[in-house]
């Protein structure tokens, strides 16, 4: 099925294809025909695009010039599931994920494919839309009530800083960056865990500042000061409250530390699971490190993929031995996947490239089954050969999961017809149907 | 560090006939202002009159109100200056000279000498920089070299004070290498180019209204001007071209355009339509042009626009004081387009130079009518400069992707950033705009939990105020704490300490939570989070 087709066409014609999917006349996102089920998200984003040949959608019959040195595969606990080698740990848990092999956009720009694996929305429109991380903060956070002290959607722990992520729901819906490392002796996260002050002398100061906030009392009831009033007042319930105890990982224990990986990684999967663990809606862990490995590719992957894989596996054991599993949503992937093809050529030698052509993507939890295998590549990881997934498909299935209209408007300060997903009629957008198979 | 050795600080004798004074002003507002003892530190006690034909404007429509306005004091209009006319902080021995300069005309001279700062063009470059779009990436995508480019060519205009014509045919006109030209960045920094989208960003850009209001027609009339705006590629990795191209229609060129306004242009073969365009938009009596421009500024420096928004201009969409903006406008034509000369007529203004201080009730009926000076938080680059300058420290801005690696100069402060996708998580929190959409509301600045955490409690600020070349020289042992506790509050408050203030430092550095230095760095610490810091009065 390499043809692509529009989501009209697909609509129209209840072409569907394999798999059993048959989604006929059916209004694909909009009704969600699922159960809603997962409360949370855990987004694990690799930055810079991460190879699928190499890791998740092994191809080792398509010779040196696709494979270079990784030769090898392996199996996993689940029959006709193989990974590349760098992934022992993972091959344990395979009946806790599914594996999206038919992922594609054809899009090879770092910002775009990373704007449209998040949003949803084809980049150039006129409007530039908020990623999936925002409209949680905002419906399943803000709209559902949600009182947390901790930001509904955290980032650990750098901000991708590429697009806005917010979009035009504004600051409230900003990622919270925790900033700090997770993996140092104290988990200092911006603004919340300071150094070397200690609790004494935090109340002093609140105390002081309010004695000198002069302004504050020239201007009784200016709405302004009000609203900065309130913005301290919840700060401070952070600061000196029990709620940051959220990011205290020494609670923990340390055989389970160690199992995530004494890494900034590993500790941001570990802390991740404590924020599910107290309600935060939406998690991001930015990868410490990019994949975007046009040159050093080898080497690079030989680095980072044992670290990615011990830290997922212990995530996605953990989360399932705490029955937190099934109410979290848990996607990996980068924007895009890389060449399947090695550049040996200089300045690269034995690099690879940008490539939304196909690449692969994990989900698990929330509702997603394990153990499954969605869509393939062709013989050499070049183009989707059945159950091509777009971008929308695959957001729209978490939405789905989480009971998100994807047909909602979102508020827009000028007004704009804002969608949480673009309508079914745009022609710039095309899908294949929210993953049923696996949900 | 210990606070019990005071000597008559000059805030002290100097605020003594003030508080005296205050309560006589009472009277004088007759109560339309209510006062607290510390409003005299923010304003004047003596009842504002109109001094200039925009104050005769504004202040009909005041008393027609039964608003008595009051002027702000002078160590606010010194603060409120500087940060307005040039997004910068005054030190402290800016502010005590000003605030010891017995002139009568020191606002005015004060004026005069923020205009001819470097800063002006750095500060005004930076929010034209967010109308304009200048960011490398998404959604506009100019690609570093060309936001390097477009912005270097906006600075040295806003610094050689072109005139406004002149400045907006140039972007119009131009005609080259995106790298090389600035202004033809103009046709490239929009997500949508086509000749539609264009005309959406022209109208935005130069009228200050919104396309998406219009007709279907008039859309298509106005793209008519844009429909053959070329682009083509080089050799050179990301460099773009943009031309001229009258074969770019494939032998149907439009033959006729519509302007703003309904009135039907034909356009001849052999002139490029785009000047067609800048013609009419430049030409004296176009009051369109110069309503936009006009009601920029002062939205800029009075925080709300005559028409407001000042980017959503259209019929049904009066200005509060229609002899106020037309003043405004012939004062700018008749000058020659001339920039510089509207700043001066504006902050020179008694209307410009109010109080902040307002009964909170009486805010929102009051906002049209220009009867106080509304507080708004600091934009993020320009709160990340004035810490960075009161500790003596400074940021590192770089952006990783694309390459090439964009590093920018330690000592560049952030409103000089050239490119709005610079990685920066503080200017993220604190509300810089994507520069996605060009519209002024796109920066928000509004206070945040989030923010507040960072101010209060972070260790980029912490390490600032522990570690500041300012705060070390401040803080010096061998110094008397008064002239410790005066310098911390010029250097940030922008004024002299109150008695009741320095009485305060006082029983804090006595009660021992913050031993030594630390009791003068939880002074910073503490101005820095206050209102009077964080927010334009």
């Amino acid at each position: 099925m390499k043809k692509q087709i529009t989501r009209r066409q697909a609509l129209a014609g209840g072409f569907l294809g394999t798999a059993g999917l048959m989604l006929s006349g059916r209004t694909v996102r909009a009704a969600p025909v699922v159960k809603a089920k997962a409360k949370s998200v855990i987004q694990v984003f690799l930055w810079g695009g991460m190879s699928h040949t190499d890791t998740w959608d092994p191809k080792m019959d398509a010779g040196y010039d696709f494979t270079g040195q990784f030769k090898d595969e392996i199996a996993t606990n689940v029959d006709g599931i193989r990974l590349g080698s760098l992934f022992p740990n993972l091959a344990k848990q395979a009946d806790k994920y599914s594996l999206v092999r038919g992922m594609t956009h054809r899009n090879n720009g770092h910002e775009t494919a990373a704007y449209l694996m998040q949003t949803g929305h084809p980049p150039g429109e006129r409007l530039a839309y908020p990623c999936i991380g925002a409209i949680f903060a905002l419906i399943k956070g803000y709209e559902a009530g949600y009182k947390g002290l901790i930001p509904p959607y955290v980032v650990l722990t750098q901000p991708q800083g590429r697009f806005s992520e917010a979009g035009f729901l504004g600051s409230r819906c900003k990622p919270f960056a925790t900033g700090g490392d997770p993996n140092a002796a104290r988990f200092e996260v911006e603004g919340v865990i300071a150094r070397g002050i200690t609790d004494q002398r935090q109340n002093a100061r609140r105390d002081f500042l309010g004695s000198l906030n002069t302004m504050r009392t020239a201007h009784p009831g200016n709405p302004e000061l009000a609203a900065a009033a309130e913005a301290e007042k919840t700060a401070y319930d952070l600061i000196l409250g029990e709620g940051k105890d959220v990011f205290d990982l020494s609670k923990e224990d340390a055989a389970l530390r160690d199992n995530y990986g004494r890494n900034t990684f590993g500790q941001d999967c570990l802390a991740a699971r404590r924020l599910v663990e107290a309600g935060v809606p939406y998690v991001t862990i930015n990868y410490p490190g990019g994949w975007d490995t046009h040159s050093n590719h080898f080497a690079t992957m030989n680095r980072q993929c044992p670290n990615l894989d011990k830290g997922l596996a212990t995530l996605l054991q953990d989360l399932s031995d705490r029955g937190l599993l099934e109410s979290t949503v848990v996607w990996c992937c980068g924007e895009f996947g890389r060449t399947p093809r090695v550049d040996w050529q200089p300045p690269w030698n034995g690099g690879r490239n940008h490539y939304g052509n196909v690449f692969s993507v994990l989900v698990a939890g929330g509702g997603f089954k394990g153990g499954q295998i969605v869509g393939s590549s062709d013989a050499k990881g070049e183009e989707v050969k059945d159950r091509p997934v777009y971008p929308v498909d695959l957001l729209g299935s978490i939405y789905a999961l989480a009971g998100i209209d994807t047909a909602a408007k979102l508020p827009h300060p000028e007004g704009a017809d804002a969608r949480v997903l673009p309508p079914a009629d745009n022609n710039r957008v095309k899908s294949a149907g929210i993953l049923t198979e696996i949900m | 560090m210990r606070f019990d050795e005071v000597d008559c600080a000059k805030g002290e004798c100097e605020m003594r006939p003030t508080l005296t004074l205050l309560w006589l002003s009472f009277a004088a507002a007759g109560g339309a202002v209510a006062q607290r003892p510390e409003a005299a530190l923010y304003q004047e006690n003596r009842v504002a009159a109109p001094e200039t034909a925009v104050d005769k404007l504004v202040f009909r429509g005041l008393a027609q109100n039964n608003i008595t306005p009051a002027y702000c004091s002078d160590a606010v209009f010194l603060r409120r200056a500087f940060l307005d006319a040039i997004g910068t902080l005054p030190t402290a021995d800016e502010a005590r000279a000003f605030l010891n300069d017995p002139s009568l005309n020191k606002r005015r001279a004060l004026i005069e000498h923020l205009l001819e700062r470097d800063e002006f063009a750095d500060y005004w470059a930076m929010k034209w920089s967010d109308i304009l779009r200048i960011k490398a990436e998404f959604p506009v995508n100019l690609w570093p070299n060309a936001a390097q480019a477009y912005h270097r060519w906006l600075r040295a205009s806003l610094h050689a004070n072109k005139s406004y014509d002149r400045f907006a045919r140039e972007l119009l006109t131009s005609n080259g290498s995106n790298f090389r030209v600035g202004p033809v960045n103009f046709y490239r920094a929009m997500p949508d180019r086509s000749p539609e989208g264009i005309a959406s960003a022209v109208a935005q850009t130069f009228l200050g209204m919104r396309a998406d209001r219009w007709s279907a027609d008039q859309v298509a009339g106005l793209a008519s001007f844009f429909s053959q705006v070329g682009y083509k590629p080089t050799r050179e990795w990301k460099e773009e071209v943009v031309f001229w191209d009258p074969n770019k229609t494939e032998g149907k060129p439009a033959v006729e355009a519509l302007l703003p306004g309904n009135r039907r242009v034909t356009l001849p073969p052999d002139r490029d339509p785009r000047e067609l365009f800048a013609d009419w938009l430049t030409a004296s009596d176009n009051n369109m042009f110069s309503a936009c421009i006009v009601n920029r500024i002062w939205a800029w420096l009075l925080g709300r626009g005559i028409i407001h928004e000042p980017d959503d201009i259209r019929p049904d969409n009066p200005p509060s004081n229609p002899a106020l903006l037309t003043l405004l406008q012939r004062e700018l034509v008749q000058n020659g387009y001339n920039l510089k000369h509207l700043y001066r007529l504006i902050m020179n203004s008694r209307t410009y130079q109010l109080s902040s201080v307002f009964p909170a009730d009486k805010l929102e009926r009051a906002a049209p009518l220009f009867a106080y000076y509304p507080l708004q938080q600091l934009d993020a680059e320009v709160l990340i400069d004035a810490i960075n300058k009161i500790t003596g420290t400074t940021d590192l801005y770089t952006s990783a992707i694309p390459e090439p690696f964009t590093f920018i100069p330690a000592n560049k402060p952030a409103v000089a950033l050239p490119d709005g996708s610079i990685t920066s998580s503080f200017l993220e929190l604190f509300g810089r705009p994507a520069r996605a959409t060009g519209l002024l509301n796109e920066r928000v600045n509004r206070a945040s939990a989030s923010q507040r955490m960072h101010l209060l409690n972070s260790s980029h600020i912490q390490n600032k105020l522990a570690t500041g070349v300012n705060m070390k020289r401040i803080l010096n042992p061998k110094r008397k704490p008064a002239e410790m506790i005066e310098d911390i509050y010029l250097s940030v408050l922008s004024r002299y300490p109150t008695p009741g203030e320095t009485a305060k430092v006082e029983a804090y550095a006595r009660s021992g939570v913050a031993k030594g230095r630390d009791a003068g760095i939880d002074l910073a610490w503490t101005l820095i989070n206050s209102d009077e810091f964080l927010f334009r009065h």
